[in-house]
């Protein structure tokens, strides 16, 4: 059977040592469409994108992820990333020692490899690395460091979104990528993500603020609150976020005892 | 029980009939420190691990083995040496090769290299720069507590000179081959000089590179003198199999504004122990001690480093990394020594090691002693594993664990190569590192020397 989603989320439990931090999530996303998670800190955000790139931090316990029609829990990190994951990291790592070149022309052909292509020729790989870079306006001497090394937190945010160019992926995952960046870093942020999406490119932005939504406009917007949705709506529920904060969703959630629906609407 | 009264008797025989064999024809300059550094010796023994220098290191594995020649080479030995054909592409070097550290054709005179710099042979400086050999011959190497040092003093017969006149600058570093070959189990010992006058630069690449399987010992001794506003620097490669022991002392003694660097690069070895000493005789001299070694299997891979601030406004640093697999063991003992005067010295010390095995073990022992009051001193070591975090990043863009592994130790690596000076070599050590960490760098696999 041929699936519509690209990817397919069904009440999936997780948890960090013992204690469960999913509780029970659905979540489904169809090609090409973007998809906004809001949710107070500690609410499992974070964890969802670990779940979903295979950083083992967390035991799934139950439930079941289906990528593109394939079961995507039994698949190692790389292989996620191969099938075309990328996560935007809440903390990239500084990796020293390990060149920005060597590290994306090691990742852009084992992906390549994964599709059947030839190695990129070195011509070809500057010449991407250039017209990636200036898309997210990052500068130049950056990528001829380590990886990540001294960057800023600014720097940082940027260039992981300069990955997500380089790498193209299917399912972009944004874990607070605005977080720590000012107006026009998070504007030339966003405006990088929408240049790098392909009309089938789906999008998951995880953050605490609606600002960055006002760039990477969703189709969905859901509330994430101890480990589950607790709401869905469209863009005006983040307006609503944003004005009342997250108390009333606490207390909606408080004062009932059913297991959350998440209907699609 | 204690296997080295009969290496020491070994040894004394060899000592007793060292003028009709080993020692024939050796110049005076050489062969008037002989008979106290033998007793010398004799006094100190082989170190063991009561030695605090030695106290990771157990010697018995090298020494405990019977060799069935001691070396002390002979006009015919050097013709395998020079069938070894030793080319280096696009690395613009002026390269020799020694083999066993014996520089061939010894009895020959010296050889002036482009820019005024003398190679040799020990036995050529003699007769060609007895003075400059009698000033600084067997002035900077110390005994201190170590049987090895005076154990070369009295035996070693020959090896490698190098001298830098007055303001000689070479730019050009030079490349140093040196072959262990031979048909039987050796051990073997070289002594070697070299003088880099004030104002002079020299640069020195020092490759071991093992080409035939037997055992071999070889202990080595090599003192060097840095004159004021002098630059010296000297990398080692070494790359040897898992029957061979190295132990190499080097004494570097430097004089005001000079600046040295040693770098000691062990992708290969079964017992090697790298003493480095550096001596700080005069003010605003800049030294530092680098060392990075790979070991797995049985290997044992000990880096020993003394630096003495004997002057003030004297910058040093220290910084070895290392990554232990399957059994391999290694230590690090650092040693930084501020005598009374030397004010306002800075002093800087770091070892850092990976672990990839539950067996592996790495110690590391710190030893800081400092009589001055104005000093800034610090030292850290870490023994840990790889950064899961990290590893975590590079698979989540695709790369696979075991090249994600790869790339990491590579990096952690590459620390240590980027001080090597000249870019040129320090691509050429680069692939020899991953070459190693990929498993592709076998005994006598061409490496990126690219002998032939
Ligand atoms: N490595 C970890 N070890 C233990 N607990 C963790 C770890 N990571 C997250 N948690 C816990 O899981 C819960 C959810 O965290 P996280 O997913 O980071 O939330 P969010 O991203 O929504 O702020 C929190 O209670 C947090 O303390
Ligand atoms: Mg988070």
């Amino acid at each position: 059977m041929q699936t519509e989603f690209l990817i397919q989320i069904k009440d999936l439990k997780a948890s960090i040592d013992n204690k469960e931090i999913l509780k029970g999530l659905t979540l489904e996303v169809k090609p090409g469409e973007i998809h906004a998670i809001m949710g107070p800190n500690g609410s499992g955000k974070s964890t969802l994108a670990n779940v979903l790139t295979g950083r083992e931090i967390a035991t799934v316990t139950s439930g079941t992820v289906t990528f593109e029609g394939k079961n995507l829990l039994e698949m190692s990190p790389e292989e996620r990333a191969r099938e075309g994951i990328f996560l935007s990291f809440q903390y990239p790592i500084e990796i020293p020692g390990v060149s920005m070149v060597n590290f994306m022309k090691t990742a852009i052909n084992e992906q390549r490899k994964h599709r059947g292509l030839e190695p990129l020729s070195a011509s070809e790989f500057l010449r991407q690395m250039r017209e990636k870079k200036e898309l997210v306006e990052i500068d130049s001497a950056l990528t001829n460091r380590s990886v990540n090394e001294g960057f800023s937190g600014g720097e940082k945010k940027k260039n992981e979104i300069f990955q997500m160019a380089m790498l193209e992926p299917r399912l972009a995952l944004l874990d607070e990528t605005d977080s720590g960046l000012d107006i026009d870093a998070l504007r030339i942020v966003a405006n990088g993500v929408n240049k790098i999406r392909r009309p089938d490119t789906s999008v998951i932005v995880i953050t605490h603020y609606q600002r960055l939504l006002d760039y990477i406009v969703p189709d969905f917007v859901h509330v994430l609150y101890d480990g589950r949705i607790v709401k869905s709506g469209g863009p005006e529920l983040a307006l609503k976020l944003e004005e009342r904060g997250y108390d009333w969703i606490r207390k909606e959630a408080e004062v009932s005892e059913e297991t959350w629906t998440t209907d699609r609407k | 029980m204690d296997y080295r009264p009969e290496v020491i008797s070994r040894l004394t025989e060899l000592w007793e009939g060292k003028d009709a064999g080993v020692l024939q024809g050796s110049p005076d300059i050489y062969n008037r420190y002989r008979a106290e550094a033998f007793s010398e010796f004799l006094r100190l023994g082989i170190p063991d691990r009561k030695n605090e220098a030695y106290k990771y290191t157990n010697l018995e594995k090298s020494f405990g083995h019977r060799y069935e020649q001691y070396f002390s080479p002979k006009p015919d030995d050097f013709r395998e040496a020079e069938r070894f054909h030793c080319e280096v592409e696009d690395l613009d070097v002026w390269n020799m090769v020694l083999l066993n550290g014996f520089f061939p054709r010894g009895d020959e005179g010296l050889a002036m290299l482009p820019g005024g710099i003398w190679v040799g042979s020990m036995k050529a400086a003699a007769r060609q720069f007895p003075s400059l050999v009698e000033k600084h011959y067997n002035k900077y190497a110390r005994n201190e507590n170590d049987g090895l040092v005076p154990l070369n003093t009295a035996l070693a017969s020959d090896g490698l000179f190098l001298y830098a006149p007055k303001n000689t600058v070479y730019t050009k570093p030079i490349q140093i081959v040196n072959l262990l070959h031979s048909t039987q189990d050796i051990f073997t010992q070289d002594r070697n000089l070299v003088v880099v006058e004030d104002g002079a630069q020299m640069s020195l690449l020092v490759c071991d590179h093992a080409i035939s399987p037997q055992h071999y010992l070889t202990n080595t001794v090599t003192e060097v003198y840095v004159g004021c506003n002098a630059r010296f620097e000297i990398i080692r490669v070494q790359n040897q199999h898992n029957d061979s022991g190295k132990i190499t002392h080097t004494f570097i003694h430097q004089e005001r504004d000079s600046f040295a660097s040693s770098n000691n690069i062990t992708l290969h070895g079964g017992l090697v122990r790298n003493a480095t000493w550096h001596r700080l005789n005069g003010e605003n001299a800049e030294t530092h001690s680098y060392g990075l070694f790979l070991a797995d299997k049985q290997q044992h891979i000990a880096n020993f480093v003394k630096v003495d601030h004997a002057a003030p406004n004297c910058n040093s640093t220290q910084l070895f990394k290392g990554v232990l697999d399957d059994n391999a063991s290694g230590a690090f003992n650092g040693r930084i020594m501020v005598h009374k005067d030397a004010q306002k010295t800075n002093a800087f010390q770091s070892s850092n090691s990976i672990i990839l095995s539950d067996t592996a073990r790495m110690d590391t022992k710190p030893q800081l002693e400092i009589y001055a009051d104005d000093v800034k001193c610090s030292h850290g070591a870490t023994v840990g594993q790889l950064d899961e975090n990290a590893l975590f990043y590079l698979r989540s863009r695709g790369i696979d664990a075991k090249e994600a592994k790869l790339m990491l130790m590579f990096g952690f690596a590459h620390d240590v190569i980027k001080n090597i000076p000249i870019e040129a070599l320090r691509e050429r050590i680069d692939n020899l590192v991953l070459m190693r960490l990929r498993g592709e760098l076998s005994r006598c696999a061409s490496c990126a020397i690219q002998c032939n």
